[in-house]
């Protein structure tokens, strides 16, 4: 989407927003709030070096719910036009006739919105690309060889693929907020399989980049040859015995720790008594270094914003400091539940950044000494109520700061309570290709289950 | 006369845009030259109501419809739809999707035409699910979960249920000129408690449903059962020990668990891995994957379950497809493509999200067939181990075979018996060789009660899962207690 289109678009929006919030006064609701967007994009996957698939993208779609009085009621559609608006508008306010009166429902409090007009142009976020389908297919195709030329143990491809997406969201509600979303993203990865000589056992791995701006992008060599580095170094991997031992998270595992506690300190969890972190503001939760933040408007940021889905204003904020929690993570609805007021996080959290403690990966090994390095978890053990923890995990076996030999067929588990008092060190090799950045994550006392 | 799903899908999906048969004809001249084509039409309604602190707290409604359009040029497929049902959307779209064509053949210019519709047996009634029952009595019957499960017993703290029920249209019109089509419903109802008792706090969550109306909630006592189990696997766990870590014996429940067969053995067996040569099964067929005596079938044929199928998302009527026969491996699932590509027929197990998604070999219910043991009687033949009945999610590695499965509720074994309950912990293993360890099978067959959900590559369909108690000789479980 050109920015022409992109500001036809966002007009287009607009005035569809206009509608819905006054066909849902018309139809009874005495507030209304709504999202809506349209992207379009391109992915295109290799496989061996031939086209697999070449797909164009074109997405719309409102989000509506309505409140009267105390009643609510939401419907969603997929088709933009008047009749379609109009269907929607009449299922959502249908829906708010039967529902039951809730004293804590309605729209966030109008002195918390972003200004008017907000617009997260100002954020760097929309940066489209003019990807035609054949330099698509020429980019996957170099990545992919990067890859498969590596090693001659690099036997099969799973596929490397690129994919660009650009589009606008727009937020509105009936205290007259309306904030647009301009976003791109685009994409870059690659999955290749090894075996060894005169081996049957197989093993894949990938790697991705991810950018706002295509320029960004990690080059397809990159990708490829690092796709390829990890497949080769899972090669021979053993299931190890059963055993207590420390466990160091790789980045992109570290994150779902965070994932685990958020979760747990989110507003729902903790209205509905349903976590392991039940009222833990004020509570050292972690040990006194680590810091935990939201920066809202870190420009290019993959959670960057200027509000929430409510149209609340977003702001710097710490959700950790010294250990200790400093608040939860709020919308309105779930903030009203608890007696307090949102935090912004309607929709989630914006660019969470867990501090480093300063080591690299290099210094967290050597602090690990002996014990296991995570960089693959597989499945969904964790129960959010007790904080009992169990997963499928796969990596390396670690001896005196050095990587042995990898692992794979095991099961990391402990209580996630522990292990957040248990961790030792954040690394300075922090992953920033999600809207939760960390480094790796030092865990102490957890138990691996293998043979 | 009645009419047909054909011409009521018709009616719902071409008449409103004004489509005839001779504007595809014009459609389909955009994708001449392809070993596969096909236009994919659906529309669909969901609705759903959620119940919480026994209140009816939200409802929503969606409207979703819109037309993919498909092309394949040997293994290459273009791909690209529309939000629209109309002529020029499709038209534009069948133009897209046709850029992959410039590697292929080049068109031979043959009018297409509309065959003659076959007949197809449908698993379902085609009747609107959402319209069956007021929305008082939907409410109503939300409100009864909440009654039921607090009644069941006093530390119950919380209920959350809620329903949801999708009435959906399709039509697959391809480049042969076969139009199928199908007109599908599906509910269900999900329930969960906290309990709350000596200051330990812990959920239970449990639900069912199908292939029918929201009235199949209101038969059978359906909502107390489903209120009573909920609050009774809370209530196990509050007073669950530690799951031992380490290898052990483990005997799973019949029904949900066989989501281990899903796991462990399911998504290896799809086509496109297969084709690929990047699953762990690949080029096994006919090799011993598994014990004697095990059979594992998907079968997409089963009337009103979650995981069926009158046609898949290709036209294809559905079947019941062996994998493994007796301990050998014996086929793949397949959608067109990957058939096509491996000589070999589609299976009916080609599967989409929607039309903004391409389909690929999903399964649709997967399980193992009955066995000759009653279920005690494998109990009784363990001297220490784990029993393990209900099952959170699971994911698989295709590539090396490891897979996990979460339990959610399990037990000791101590010699022969059933004794404490333990917590929720991960089972891990090896899919090509876990069903070698199976050494009894139980004469229980169950299928699951209707409410699983499988994700491949961004992809989410309905699925179901069965099987019989079944015994594991060695499987690695994730506890903490060494």
């Amino acid at each position: 989407m050109d920015i022409e289109t992109k500001n036809k678009t966002q007009q287009a929006l607009q005035a569809i927003a206009e509608q819905v919030l006054e066909a849902s006064k018309k139809h009874g609701a005495t507030d209304a709030e709504l999202s809506m967007s349209r992207g379009t994009g391109l992915s295109v996957e290799i496989h061996m070096d031939k086209v697999d698939k070449l797909e164009y993208h074109r997405d719309q779609g409102l989000n509506l719910t309505v409140y009267m009085g105390q009643h609510t009621g939401s419907a969603s559609s997929s088709d933009l036009s008047p009749q379609a608006i109009e269907d929607t508008v009449k299922a959502a306010c249908n829906i708010a006739k039967f529902t039951g009166e809730d004293e804590f429902t309605g729209l966030a409090p109008a002195e918390l919105m972003a200004e008017t007009k907000a617009n997260n142009d100002s954020l760097d976020l929309y940066h489209p690309w003019d990807l035609a389908a054949e330099q698509a297919i020429d980019i996957a195709r170099e990545c992919e060889t990067a890859a498969r030329d590596y090693d001659k143990r690099i036997i099969n491809s799973d596929g490397a693929s690129i994919s660009t997406y650009s589009g606008v969201s727009l937020i509105a509600n009936s205290h007259g907020f309306m904030g647009i979303i301009p976003s791109s993203r685009h994409s870059l990865s690659c999955s290749v399989i090894g075996q060894e000589k005169g081996d049957s056992d197989m093993q894949r791995d990938y790697w991705y980049s991810t950018a706002r701006k295509n320029e960004a992008l990690e080059t397809p060599k990159r990708v490829g040859e690092k796709a390829a580095e990890r497949t080769l170094a899972r090669l021979r991997g053993k299931q190890i015995n059963t055993r207590e031992s420390a466990v160091l998270y790789s980045p992109e595992m570290a994150r779902s720790l965070l994932g685990h506690f958020t979760s747990a300190i989110g507003g729902g969890a903790q209205y509905r008594k349903s976590t392991f972190l039940l009222d833990s503001v004020g509570e050292k939760i972690f040990p006194e270094f680590i810091r935990l933040h939201e920066q809202p408007h870190l420009p290019g940021g993959f959670s960057s914003s200027c509000f929430d889905k409510e149209g609340v204003a977003t702001k710097d904020r710490d959700i950790v400091t010294d250990g200790v929690v400093q608040s939860y993570i709020l919308s309105s609805y779930t903030a009203r539940q608890l007696g307090l007021q949102t935090t912004a996080n309607a929709g989630g959290t914006h660019n969470l950044t867990l501090e480093s403690t300063g080591q690299s990966l290099n210094e967290l090994l050597k602090e690990l000494g002996t014990g296991f390095f995570v960089t693959e978890l597989i499945g969904s053990g964790v129960n959010a109520i007790t904080g009992d923890y169990s997963r499928g995990a796969a990596g390396f076996w670690v001896e005196n700061g050095v990587i042995q030999y990898p692992v794979e067929e095991v099961t990391v588990a402990g209580n996630l309570k522990d292990m957040f008092q248990n961790i030792i060190a954040v690394g300075n090799d922090i992953d920033l290709r999600s809207g939760t950045r960390t480094g790796s994550i030092l865990v102490d006392g957890m138990m691996i289950a293998g043979k | 006369m009645s009419l047909s799903p054909l011409q009521l899908t018709q009616e719902h999906l071409f008449a409103p845009a004004g489509i005839t048969e001779q504007q595809l004809d014009k459609v389909f001249s955009h994708l001449q030259g392809a070993d596969l084509a096909d236009l994919y039409f659906q529309s669909s309604r969901y609705e759903s109501w959620m119940l919480e602190d026994g209140i009816i707290k939200n409802g929503t409604y969606s409207i979703d419809q819109g037309v993919g359009v498909r092309m394949v040029v040997g293994e290459q497929t273009g791909f690209a739809y529309s939000d629209e049902i109309n002529i020029d959307a499709l038209t534009a779209s069948a133009k897209a999707a046709a850029g992959i064509g410039k590697a292929g053949k080049s068109g031979q210019t043959q009018a297409w035409q509309a065959r003659t519709p076959k007949n197809i047996n449908s698993l379902y009634s085609y009747n609107n699910p959402l319209s069956q029952m007021s929305e008082d009595e939907k409410i109503a019957l939300l409100k009864l979960t909440d009654k039921e499960a607090r009644s069941a017993s006093p530390y119950v703290t919380q209920v959350i249920a809620n329903i949801a029920g999708v009435h959906e249209y399709i039509l697959v019109a391809d480049l042969e000129g076969n139009l199928n089509a199908d007109i599908r419903p599906l509910v269900r109802m999900n329930i969960t408690v906290i309990v709350e008792k000596n200051g330990k706090r812990e959920s239970g969550s449990t639900g069912g449903g199908g292939r029918f109306a929201f009235d199949y909630f209101t038969q059978a006592d359906r909502v107390r059962e489903y209120a009573q189990e909920a609050v009774r696997l809370a209530l196990v766990n509050l007073d669950a020990v530690d799951a031992p870590a380490g290898s052990q014996t483990v005997v799973l429940g019949s029904g949900w668990p066989g989501v281990l067969l899903h796991e462990a053995i399911g998504h290896g067996l799809e086509g496109d891995f297969n084709r690929k040569g990047t699953s762990a099964f690949s080029g096994r067929i006919g090799e011993r994957v598994a014990s004697k005596g095990v059979t594992v079938v998907d079968d997409g044929t089963l009337e009103n379950r979650r995981g069926s199928l009158s046609i898949d998302d290709e036209g294809t009527p559905t079947n019941c497809t062996t994998l493994i026969e007796d301990g050998i491996l014996k086929g793949y699932m397949q959608d067109k493509l990957n058939a096509r590509l491996m000589g070999e027929q589609s299976t009916g197990n080609g599967r989409r999200e929607s039309y903004a998604h391409l389909p690929m070999p999903r399964m649709t219910n997967t399980y193992m067939r009955t066995g000759e043991h009653d279920p005690q009687e494998i109990i009784a033949s363990v001297d220490k181990g784990l029993y393990a009945v209900n099952f959170g999610g699971g994911q698989v590695d295709i590539t090396s075979g490891k897979f996990v499965f979460s339990a959610s509720e399990a037990y000791l074994i101590e010699n022969g018996k059933i004794t404490r309950p333990v917590k929720g912990a991960t089972l891990i293993g090896n899919g090509p060789d876990v069903l070698t360890k199976v050494s009894m099978i139980g004469n229980d067959l169950a299928l699951d009660k209707g409410v699983g959900v499988c994700g491949k590559a961004g992809q989410s369909v309905p699925v179901g899962v069965g099987q019989p108690t079944l015994k594991i000789d060695g499987l690695t479980i994730g506890g903490t207690e060494a």
